[in-house]
């Protein structure tokens, strides 16, 4: 059988996707807080920008830690900034490797999803990780989040000497 | 599950990152090529929804948000199997629906489109699909609305619809489209997609689930990512 194809999450998905966070009167099934313990908490944050530098406002991020079986799910409709907020625990190191978040990444604009991964800037594994060391070096530090005093910070650029790198998966 | 691999998207029906004539793909699409990544636990596993997190009615948009009568438009009921590229059916998938009303206007606060919302209809809703890998739900029909992708630009009437699979490889959003629809050949969202995947994206009118007096039917099946087991044999 053939796959089916992607289409755009559109411009409109706030209401069936993200429901709560937009203030929509329906059940939200996931949301960006994926840990409730204040003290294992981590925050990370950051913006989606397009080829011109602009913010995107209408992005929408899954996020997925298979070590500790956590999704979340965030729209950048709601921050002042349009950033998006993400609530989690650090995932643990899987076969040595350094730990990462999943991230899938829906937008108006895009036909079709795109995948990449946020590390962290203060692990050691980072040096040794398969993954990160198949990626040329001058691209690397895209998928990284950096540590700043409260929460982690990771901007997606879609285009341009950032641009962010994407997996296929 | 260890030496499952699952196939990557199929370029023969599914649509590229960059498609000119739908605009905003101009300055929103990867430029530079993707790195293929070997799949790892991460990739080969998801979250999982179980039924228990279901409201009663979120099955059924006719229903689900009525506030002081019935919503306005046309009822139809869609419903199909989730199936993989293996031709297995695939339970316990969730299926995220969101939609315009009858006039074509979403309830979301961003649509500015000078149509009536229905005070009856929201426009949301999600299944699961059962044992079987079937699914089953109730709406209005949607109506067309403008864009502004380009001149006179206007989307045929669709359904949007968010599914999780077996795991992350296996995620798709994607839209539903009606037989027979005009606006079709100028859609640049549909057309983006390759010749070889459009009719995927289109119902079949289905008289067998068309339920007298109440709703016409219409059959829409999915295909999500398959996986290098054994094809599936038809017993
Ligand atoms: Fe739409």
């Amino acid at each position: 059988m053939k796959q089916t194809p992607s289409q755009t999450v559109g411009p409109y998905f706030a209401y069936g996707l993200t429901p709560e966070q937009y203030l929509y009167s329906f059940k939200s099934l996931a949301n960006n807080e994926l840990v409730a313990i204040e003290d294992e908490q981590i925050i990370v944050k950051g913006r989606v920008f397009d080829g011109e530098g602009n913010v995107i406002p209408d992005a929408m991020l899954e996020i997925w830690d298979a070590k500790n079986n956590l999704f979340g799910r965030f729209g950048t409709g709601t921050e002042k900034d349009n950033s998006f907020v993400f609530k989690t625990q650090k995932p643990g190191s899987i076969d040595g490797q350094a730990p990462y978040l999943s991230v899938i990444l829906f937008m108006r604009g895009q036909l079709i999803h795109s995948y990449t991964r946020i590390y962290f800037s203060d692990e050691d594994l980072n040096t040794t990780d398969t993954t990160l060391l198949q990626i040329e070096e001058s691209r690397r530090s895209t998928l990284i989040a950096q540590k700043q005093e409260k929460f982690y910070e990771f901007n997606i650029y879609m285009q341009g000497d950032n641009e962010t790198v994407f997996f296929e998966i | 599950m260890s030496n499952l691999i699952y196939n990557l998207f199929d370029e023969e029906v599914q649509p590229p990152r960059l498609y000119p004539d739908y605009k905003s793909t101009v300055l929103r699409a990867p430029t530079k090529p993707l790195v293929l990544l070997k799949q790892s636990l991460s990739e080969l596993s998801g979250p999982v929804f179980g039924d228990f997190e279901l409201g009663t009615l979120d099955h059924d948009l006719t229903r689900n948000s009525i506030v002081n009568g019935e919503p306005l438009g046309e009822r139809i009921v869609v419903h199909g199997t989730v199936f993989n590229e293996n031709g297995q059916p695939i339970p316990n998938t969730l299926i995220e629906i969101w939609q315009a009303n009858s006039c074509g206007r979403y309830v979301h606060k961003v649509d500015q489109h000078d149509a009536p919302l229905d005070p009856n209809f929201l426009g949301a809703g999600r299944c699961m699909t059962d044992a079987n890998g079937n699914y089953k739900f109730y709406t209005i029909k949607p109506g067309a609305y403008p864009w502004g992708n380009h001149y006179n630009a206007w989307r045929p009437n669709h359904i949007h619809f968010s599914l999780f699979g077996a795991n992350i490889t296996n995620r798709l959003v994607t839209q539903m489209y009606f037989p027979g629809d005009p606006l079709l050949q100028h859609d640049p969202i549909f057309l983006g997609v390759p010749p070889k995947g459009r009719d995927l994206l289109i119902s079949k009118f289905d008289l067998d689930a068309t339920e007298e007096s109440f709703a016409l039917g219409y059959r829409f099946d999915f295909v999500l990512r398959g996986n290098n087991a054994t094809p599936f044999e038809k017993i």
